[in-house]
């Protein structure tokens, strides 16, 4: 074995690197998301955690069956499908029936990730993939909100989540507007702390700000994410939504109301940090995460829909190759200084 | 063809299967994306354009050797904005519905490369009844594309078939099914399927031809 160590080992770079395989890092994902899953189960009760559930099979089930009808190794146990699978479920409503869960994962995980190539390849978020997909095939049953902290929420499961595949489901829970819509339709503004402390209805695992941000932090203190991202989405959002409450405060709600309602927080922490469909360099992430923040804006503000975190990071995702191009790392010698 | 001496009916069937406008040349996929997401609304385009192709293929084919080379495609495109004009008024006439639900589109037949392009592969060089026959095989193909995708949007995305209810008790429609995305999601699925069933015969075929070589 000495002798074999001292073979002459050929390999692209990098060379070195920190230890974090695929695995260990969709670890720690996992553990950055166990808070803010837990308080989902917590606030919407039984049928979030077996939407929860349905979701995380349905992705790795897909991605497992895929591999081996394609005959490759399956590639499963690098966890990172399985985070996949709990992120798509925690954007999903919490009363939304389980085949159509399984729908959306089945799609997201073949068509935004395998037909791509796999892991490393996918264009787009796979996870935000199957949301799109559900959005647009079911969107009466993806735009129906279940109350939070409802009564009996753990001994009773909803009607809707156990509908017969392909029929109708019928709905028995108690439901309410999210803040983004009564923002829209209503114009009226929900407060701040109410949002933060995921008070407020909304889809599964989007309402707890406090708790999202925990995990981000927790992921960005191991140097397993890129926090220019998030960073450059709340400040654009912010500063943007600052300035149109300044010209009306009637119409346009406050920064604050606008970073902790809907998807924002979950999609900007754990959706645009996608290591494969984010860009690579940090100047690239700052105008990325711009030009999702521009988006989100424009969309809750003046879109069709009250919501439109899930297309503006699908949105960005898409350009984020030509920003790739655009922005390229300056090579070591060359450039600034260089004579 | 080659020197195989071809007759009328490898013409009309060829355009079935073999050389299929949509699933195997993919020609014509714009109203095959737009228009087919109902099964009547596929049915109805497929016989405007195969009354098209037909009477362009018979009239260019009539004129091959009157058309100069070099004026060719404008000579074509007036031959069948003549017909995709008479269409225009028939479908009108039958079903101002019909005609609203295609809308643009009877229009666009003008343009529908698979019509100029058979003009100018097949009809130009080839006898009227022949040239027919083509016609005819191409329109059968394209509508047939048509309806089965016109189908599987229209059972999924509306639950009817024909406009008639299928699942009478609350099936859940798949809206996107109807929508734009949904004819490429459609076309996709019968395009896959057709190709694998392609590579099976492919296979077949080698392999009949190696048992033969063998003995």
């Amino acid at each position: 074995m000495a002798r074999l160590s001292k073979l002459l080992e050929i390999g692209s770079s990098p060379h070195v690197t920190d230890g974090a395989s695929t695995d260990v890092i969709m670890r720690n994902v996992f553990m950055a998301l166990l808070p803010v899953t837990v308080f989902a189960v917590y606030a919407f009760g039984a049928g979030a955690a077996l939407v929860i559930v349905a979701a995380t099979a349905s992705c790795v089930l897909t991605e497992h069956w895929l591999c081996r009808w394609t005959g490759q190794p399956s590639t499963v146990g690098d966890w990172s499908i399985a985070i996949t699978g709990l992120l798509y479920g925690l954007t999903l409503p919490p009363d939304l029936p389980l085949w159509m869960v399984f729908a959306g994962g089945v799609f997201g995980v073949a068509i935004g990730k395998f037909l791509f190539g796999g892991l490393g390849m996918n264009a787009f978020n796979p996870a935000l993939v199957g949301r799109a997909f559900l959005q647009a095939a079911f969107p009466q049953a993806m735009t129906h909100w279940q109350a939070p902290f409802a009564e009996g929420r753990f001994e009773h499961i909803p009607s809707s989540v156990l509908a017969m595949p392909f029929w109708e489901p019928a709905y028995d829970a108690v439901t309410t507007a999210t803040p983004l819509a009564l923002m829209k339709f209503e114009a009226e503004f929900a407060g701040g702390r109410e949002l933060a402390a995921g008070l407020t209805s909304g889809s599964v695992g989007e309402t707890c700000g406090v708790l999202i941000l925990l995990g981000g932090v927790y992921l960005v203190a191991r140097n397993m994410m890129n926090w220019r991202i998030p960073a450059s989405i709340f400040a654009t959002v912010a500063a943007v939504t600052w300035a149109f409450q300044l010209y009306d405060p009637a119409t346009y709600p406050g920064p604050v109301f606008m970073l902790f309602s809907g998807g924002l927080m979950l999609g900007a922490v754990f959706m645009a940090t996608d290591m494969v469909a984010s860009p690579i360099t940090n100047a690239g992430c700052w105008l990325y995460g711009a030009l999702i923040g521009v988006l989100v804006v424009v969309i809750r503000f003046w879109g069709g829909m009250p919501e439109g975190v899930m297309y503006a990071i699908l949105l960005a995702n898409a350009v984020s190759p030509h920003i790739d191009n655009l922005i390229q790392p300056r090579v070591f010698g060359t450039g600034r200084g260089a004579g | 063809m080659g020197k195989k001496q071809s007759n009328s009916t490898d013409e009309f069937v060829k355009g079935l299967w073999r050389d299929n406008p949509v699933f195997i040349q993919m020609l014509g996929l714009c109203p095959a994306l737009a228009v087919s997401n109902t099964a009547i609304n596929a049915l109805a385009m497929g016989a405007a354009t195969t009354f098209v192709l037909v009477m362009a293929g018979l009239s260019v084919s009539l004129l091959r050797n009157f058309i100069p080379r070099e004026a060719r495609i404008v000579s074509y495109i007036c031959i069948i904005a003549t017909f995709v004009t008479c269409v225009d008024y028939a479908i009108m006439a039958i079903s101002i519905e019909l005609h609203r639900a295609l809308g643009a589109f009877i229009a666009l037949i003008v343009v529908n490369c698979l019509i100029l392009g058979r003009s100018e592969a097949f009809a130009s060089k080839n006898r009227p009844a022949l040239a027919v026959m083509d016609g005819l095989g191409m329109g059968a193909g394209f509508t047939a594309a048509l309806f089965f995708i016109g189908v599987m949007r229209e059972v999924l995305g509306s639950g009817t078939l024909f406009g008639v209810d299928l699942f009478p008790g609350g099936f859940q429609t798949w809206t996107v099914m109807v929508l734009p995305s949904g004819g490429f999601f459609a076309m996709a699925i019968w395009l896959l399927l057709v190709n694998r069933i392609r590579q099976y015969q492919a296979e077949a075929e080698k392999r009949a031809g190696e048992q033969e070589a063998a003995s």
